[in-house]
C-alpha cells in the first residue's frame, strides 16, 4: 500500500484532493431544532479529518448525513464526485457504543458487513480472520462482545468496518467509551493506519487533544446553529514520531487556541 | 450447576413433602396424599388411560399453539414495523387479553360447535395476545444503533429484519412463547371442562363426579409436568438459536 504519507504532509500547504465534500448542508429536526445550518466542508483524500466541537453542536449528525443514513434539509455531500443518495460501499461506518450483534461471535460481527454484501461464507470468514488479527485479536474469533473489554469490543466495530475495504472510514466518537490508557493506544495505532491504508478518514471528537492529535486536518465547529468556524491544519505534527507529537510545540499551540476560540461556548 | 440441581431436588422435596403432609392430617376430605396422588398417576399410565387422554388434549393445544405461534409473531413483526398498523391491529389484542374468556366460551361454541375448531380457538385466544403484544413492543424497541449500523453496511430491508431486528427481538419474543404456552394450557384445560369433557379434562371431571380424589390430582400434577417440561424444551431451543443474546448483551 501506501508510502503517501510522507509526501501528504509535505505537501500540507497545498490543496489536496477532496475524496468527501460537504456543500451548504442544512438540517432541521421536526421544523424546530437546526442542528446544522449552511455548513461547508472539503474532506481530503487520504487523509485524517476531525470535526470537533462542544457537545450538541451537531457533529454526528453532519457524520450521519455523510453516511446517508439521515437525509439533509437542503445541501448536498459528494463522495468521490458522485452525490450521496443513502448509504454507500465507499463508506463504512464505526460507531461511538460499537452496534455490535451481541448474538454473534467476534467473527460474525468482523464479516457481517461482507455478509450484508453477499459475500460467500469462507470468503468473508478468510477476510474477517485477516482484520482480525490486524486489529490484535486473534483468538477471539469465538469470543461475545459481553465477554470482551470496551478496548476490544471497538477493536472488533473497527475490524468490521475495515473488512469492507471502502475508501471512506467514518468514525463517531470512537474512543470515547474506552478507558484512557486505551485510548492513547487507540490514537497510535489510528496514526499507523492512516499512515498505512490509503483511506479517508472522519473523526467526530469532542477532545481538543485527540483531535490535534491524530489530525491531518481540524475542522472546528461552533454550536447552534452548527457551522465551521475553523479549518487548522497541522504542518509538522504528521512527520513526528507518535510520542514526539505531545510535547512538541505545534501541538501544544494548537491545543490552547482551539480551546481559545471554544470556551466560550461551553457551559 | 450441581448445587443448582441439589436446590432444585430440595424445593421439589419440600413442596411434595407438605402435601404429604397435608393429605395425611387431611385438611380436607378431598385432598389426597402425594404418594396416594403418585400412586393413582401410575395407575393411569398403566392401563394406558392417561396417554389416551393426552391423544386428545394435546390436539387442540399443539394446533392451538403452532396458529398463535406463527401468526401471532407475524402479526407482533407488523405491528412493531409499522405504527399504522399498530394502530390498527394492537387495540385487538389488548382486548382479548383483558377479556375473561370463560364469559366467552359460550359465545364460540354457538358459532363453533363443541368439537375441536371452538377448543383451537380457545387456546389461541389465551396465547395469541401475549405473544402478539410481545413480539410488536420488541420488534418496536430494537436498539437504533444496530439498525443503523445494518443499514449503513448496506443490509436491504429485509436483512435488518432477518438479521438485526428478529435476532434482537428473540429474547422477548421467546418470553412470549413461554408466556403464552403456559396460557394455551390453562385454554386447553378450561376448554375441556367448559365445552365439552374430553382427555385431561374429563379424568378430572370424572374422577371428581366419583370421588376418585387421587386421580383428579394425579391429572392435574401430570398437565403441570407436561407444561413444565414444555417451558423448558422452548428455553432449549432459545439457547441453541441464540447463544451470545441468553449469555448477555455487550451493552451490559
Amino acid at each position: 500500500m501506501a508510502t503517501h504519507q510522507t509526501e501528504s504532509s509535505a505537501l500540507a500547504d497545498e490543496v489536496p484532493v477532496s475524496a468527501v465534500s460537504a456543500r451548504n448542508i442544512s438540517k432541521t429536526y421536526g421544523g424546530e431544532v437546526e442542528a446544522l445550518r449552511n455548513l461547508s466542508l472539503e474532506f481530503p483524500r487520504g487523509q485524517l479529518t476531525s470535526v470537533l466541537g462542544p457537545s450538541g453542536c451537531g457533529k454526528t449528525t453532519l457524520l450521519k448525513i455523510i453516511a446517508g443514513l439521515l437525509e439533509p434539509t437542503s445541501g448536498e455531500v459528494e463522495v468521490n464526485g458522485k452525490p450521496v443518495t443513502g448509504p454507500g460501499p465507499d463508506r463504512a461506518f464505526v460507531f461511538q457504543d460499537f452496534a455490535l450483534l451481541p448474538w454473534a461471535n467476534v467473527l460474525r460481527n468482523v464479516s457481517f458487513g461482507l455478509e450484508l454484501r453477499g459475500v460467500t461464507k469462507t470468503e468473508r470468514e478468510g477476510i474477517a480472520e485477516k482484520y482480525i488479527g490486524n486489529v490484535g485479536l486473534s483468538g477471539f474469533e469465538k469470543s461475545f462482545p459481553h465477554e470482551l473489554s470496551g478496548g476490544m469490543r471497538q477493536r472488533v466495530g473497527l475490524a468490521r468496518a475495515l473488512a469492507v475495504d471502502s475508501q471512506v472510514l467514518l468514525m463517531d466518537e470512537p474512543f470515547s467509551a474506552v478507558d484512557e490508557q486505551t485510548r492513547r493506544k487507540f490514537q497510535e495505532d489510528l496514526l499507523s493506519l492512516v499512515s498505512k491504508e490509503n483511506k479517508t478518514f472522519i473523526f467526530v471528537t469532542h477532545s481538543i487533544e485527540e483531535a490535534v492529535y491524530v489530525s491531518d486536518q481540524v475542522a472546528i465547529l461552533l454550536p447552534r446553529p452548527s457551522r465551521v468556524h475553523e479549518v487548522l491544519r497541522p504542518k509538522m505534527l504528521r512527520s513526528k514520531g507518535v510520542s514526539d507529537i505531545r510535547r512538541d510545540p505545534e501541538y501544544l499551540d494548537m491545543v490552547d487556541r482551539i480551546w481559545a476560540s471554544l470556551r466560550s461556548y461551553v457551559e | 450447576m450441581n448445587r443448582a440441581l441439589g436446590l432444585k431436588l430440595l424445593s421439589a422435596a419440600l413442596v411434595f413433602g407438605a402435601w404429604e403432609i397435608a393429605g395425611r392430617i387431611p385438611v380436607s376430605y378431598g385432598f389426597p396424599t402425594f404418594l396416594e396422588s403418585m400412586w393413582a398417576l401410575i395407575a393411569l399410565m398403566l392401563d394406558g388411560s392417561l396417554f389416551l387422554a393426552y391423544v386428545d388434549t394435546l390436539r387442540p393445544l399443539i394446533i392451538g399453539l403452532i396458529i398463535s405461534a406463527f401468526i401471532g409473531i407475524a402479526l407482533g413483526l407488523w405491528i412493531g414495523l409499522s405504527s399504522w398498523f399498530d394502530w390498527l391491529v394492537s387495540p385487538i389484542f389488548i382486548v382479548m387479553q383483558a377479556a375473561p374468556l370463560a364469559a366467552l366460551i359460550p359465545l364460540l361454541v354457538m358459532v363453533y360447535g363443541i368439537g375441536l375448531t371452538s377448543k383451537v380457538f380457545v387456546v389461541c385466544i389465551m396465547a395469541m395476545p401475549v405473544i402478539v403484544l410481545n413480539t410488536a413492543g420488541a420488534v418496536r424497541n430494537t436498539p437504533t444503533n444496530l439498525k443503523e449500523m445494518g443499514y449503513s453496511f448496506l443490509g436491504s430491508e429485509r436483512d435488518i429484519i432477518l438479521k438485526v431486528i428478529i435476532p434482537s427481538a428473540s429474547p422477548i419474543i421467546f418470553s412470549g412463547l413461554r408466556l403464552g404456552t403456559s396460557a394455551g394450557f390453562i385454554g386447553a384445560i378450561l376448554s375441556e371442562l367448559k365445552i365439552t369433557p374430553t382427555g385431561v379434562g374429563d379424568i378430572i371431571t370424572f374422577s371428581r363426579s366419583i370421588a376418585d380424589y387421587p386421580s383428579m390430582y394425579a391429572a392435574i400434577f401430570s398437565i403441570i409436568l407436561l407444561a413444565v417440561i414444555f417451558l423448558n424444551l422452548l428455553e432449549m431451543i432459545e439457547k441453541t438459536l441464540f447463544e451470545g443474546n441468553v449469555r448477555g448483551y455487550a451493552s451490559d
